[in-house]
């Protein structure tokens, strides 16, 4: 039974799973119980006004940033902590590193190792966390590279590419890792509108390919096309969940998510 | 038979097809003909000084004893700048540290050596004996393994060479933290969300950035240092300033024997600055700035040529 709100089988084990996460900061909450289940190749958008806590739920969700409640699983494994008599225990930081691997990270600024060519970007990690052979690790960067249609940039540094270029390397970054899941945080937001589509080609195709992705974006033309699912999110909490074809005023059903889009679209 | 110049505002008919000029730089020429006669009577000063004892200055400048003290001097200073760096790799990053107990002897550390002067840490570092007559390592509580006497173990030398390491290293401290912090925050967000350790973060990602903003600010400390090494003649070890005034106190050629030091201070400061040069402008290659230009020009001469 596929719902617009779970699409995960009975019996399925969800790729990620986040149950009531939440954040705060003092008296703010940012993240507000939020509960969301990804099956393996769905891709799923965050949408929702600035300030709707939807990147903080995605940095929460590979623990870039400590939440205060809730739990995060990925593959059925519990992240961050591990069961010792009776209570959760903090994982050291090796253990999270090792868990973190397995979750692609893109972000709106790009971050790019500024002192590195964008081989090197796409094979420290390879090499240096996983121990891959350094020369099987280049020609899978440079595989990596042209999908993503910049096999010719393979020696340039980032601050020589456009921002669209950087963020395909960045994407390519991530992908080296053969993680279980892209996170995107705003992917697009920091580009030159030109720029926009050529990185959301690249997401379009990794979506197309099977990849499980979560994004955190504004392209609401994306998010319809794309992507399986949309999770709208205001003052941290989620207001409405449904199927991304359905990502129309006249669509959606809550009253917010339509006020939403219509001052977007 | 020139052109008259028109009386109301020029029109396009009259400027196109003229060469531009610029007005004659009246002020900028006055100020460099004033400072190059100021320099040329410098310079006439100084060449024609009898008290300058140029021939002398030739005569010691090669001098053996002079030659041991400006190898001492640069063994200490380059001894010095070693520890500094490598202990202000390690007291920067316990600053950064999450153990408040690291942070706040980093900060102790910090402190106490940018408060003593460093003549009087030279004179301490010298007399360490006079408070700690042995050295003994030894188990704590338990057995010891190792004693000696402390007049043996710290020469002056040794004294020198602590006490301008340790106050350098609280210096460079702080230097290396700013650099380190300078580096966008997202540099470590990417290496986490890649699954890098810390270590690895620090050593691969973060150090590797911070040096382009510390080398200039190390460089100058180094200088400094340099130069700050001739306080070792309060501890009567020859380096290059002792040296020659353990020459002149005998020949009572004060200052063409000061100026053999000055020279040789100079010539060291010079080689380096030329090394500060050069590591800046390997260090800038990474960023691509340098192999961006030419492609620019190569673009804008296609360009022009077709």
């Amino acid at each position: 039974m596929t719902t617009a709100t779970d699409a995960v089988q009975p019996g399925e084990t969800p790729v990620l799973e986040a149950v009531g996460v939440t954040k705060r900061y003092g008296d703010l909450t940012v993240v507000d119980d939020v509960s969301l289940r990804v099956r393996a190749g769905e891709t799923i958008s965050l949408l929702g006004p600035s300030g709707a806590g939807k990147s903080s739920f995605l940095r929460c969700l590979n623990l870039l940033e400590p939440f205060d409640e809730g739990h995060v699983f990925l593959d059925g494994e519990l992240l961050g902590y591990r069961p010792h008599r009776g209570r959760l225990r903090e994982l050291s930081d090796r253990q999270l590193n090792r868990q973190r691997r397995h979750i692609g990270m893109v972000f709106q600024q790009f971050n790019l190792f500024a002192h590195k060519t964008v081989l090197e970007n796409l094979v420290e990690a390879p090499i240096g966390v996983l121990g891959v052979d350094a020369e099987v690790a280049r020609k899978e960067a440079r595989d990596l590279l042209d999908q993503v249609g910049l096999a010719d940039k393979e020696h340039v540094y980032p601050a020589q590419l456009s921002g669209g270029q950087q963020q395909r390397v960045a994407i390519a970054r991530a992908l080296a890792m053969h993680p279980k899941v892209m996170l995107f945080d705003e992917p697009t937001s920091a580009l030159d509108p030109e720029l926009v589509s050529e990185v959301l080609d690249v997401m379009k195709s990794l979506a197309a390919s099977g990849m499980t992705m979560v994004v955190v974006t504004h392209e609401i033309g994306f998010a319809r096309e794309v992507c399986d699912r949309f999770v709208f999110m205001e003052r941290g909490a989620v207001v409405e969940v449904g199927a991304g074809a359905s990502l129309a005023v006249d669509q959606v059903t809550h009253e917010r998510t339509r006020a939403f889009l219509s001052r977007v679209l | 038979m020139t052109t008259p110049i028109p009386t109301t505002a020029p029109t396009p008919a009259d400027v196109i097809g003229m060469r531009r000029s610029k007005p004659l730089p009246v002020l900028r020429t006055v100020y460099a003909v004033v400072i190059v006669v100021a320099v040329l009577a410098v310079l006439r000063s100084l060449a024609g000084n009898e008290a300058l004892d140029w021939p002398t200055v030739r005569e010691y400048f090669f001098d053996p004893a002079v030659m041991e003290g400006l190898r001492r001097t640069l063994v200490i200073t380059v001894l010095a700048i070693v520890i500094a760096i490598v202990l202000g790799v390690v007291v920067a990053n316990m600053r950064l540290s999450k153990n408040p107990v690291l942070r706040g002897s980093s900060w102790t550390y910090v402190w106490f050596f940018r408060s003593i002067p460093l003549l009087v840490l030279l004179v301490l570092a010298y007399n360490l004996s006079l408070v700690y007559p042995e050295i003994t390592i030894s188990i704590p509580f338990g057995p010891e393994l190792f004693s000696t006497s402390t007049q043996d173990l710290v020469s002056p030398m040794v004294a020198a060479v602590a006490a301008f390491g340790l106050q350098q290293a609280a210096y460079t401290s702080e230097v290396l933290r700013a650099s380190i912090q300078s580096v966008p925050v997202g540099q470590r967000e990417a290496a986490a969300a890649l699954g890098m350790s810390h270590a690895r973060t620090m050593w691969r990602i973060v150090l590797p950035q911070a040096m382009r903003v510390a080398i200039p600010p190390v460089a100058n400390e180094t200088i400094n240092l340099l130069k700050a090494t001739s306080l070792v003649a309060f501890i009567s070890v020859p380096d290059l300033l002792y040296s020659v005034q353990q020459i002149y106190s005998s020949t009572f050629q004060v200052v063409p024997l000061l100026l053999v030091a000055t020279l040789w201070y100079m010539v060291i400061v010079s080689v380096l600055s030329g090394l500060q040069y050069l590591i800046e402008r390997r260090l800038r290659r990474a960023p691509g700035r340098r192999t961006a230009r030419p492609t620019a020009v190569a673009e804008l001469a296609d360009k022009e040529l077709s």
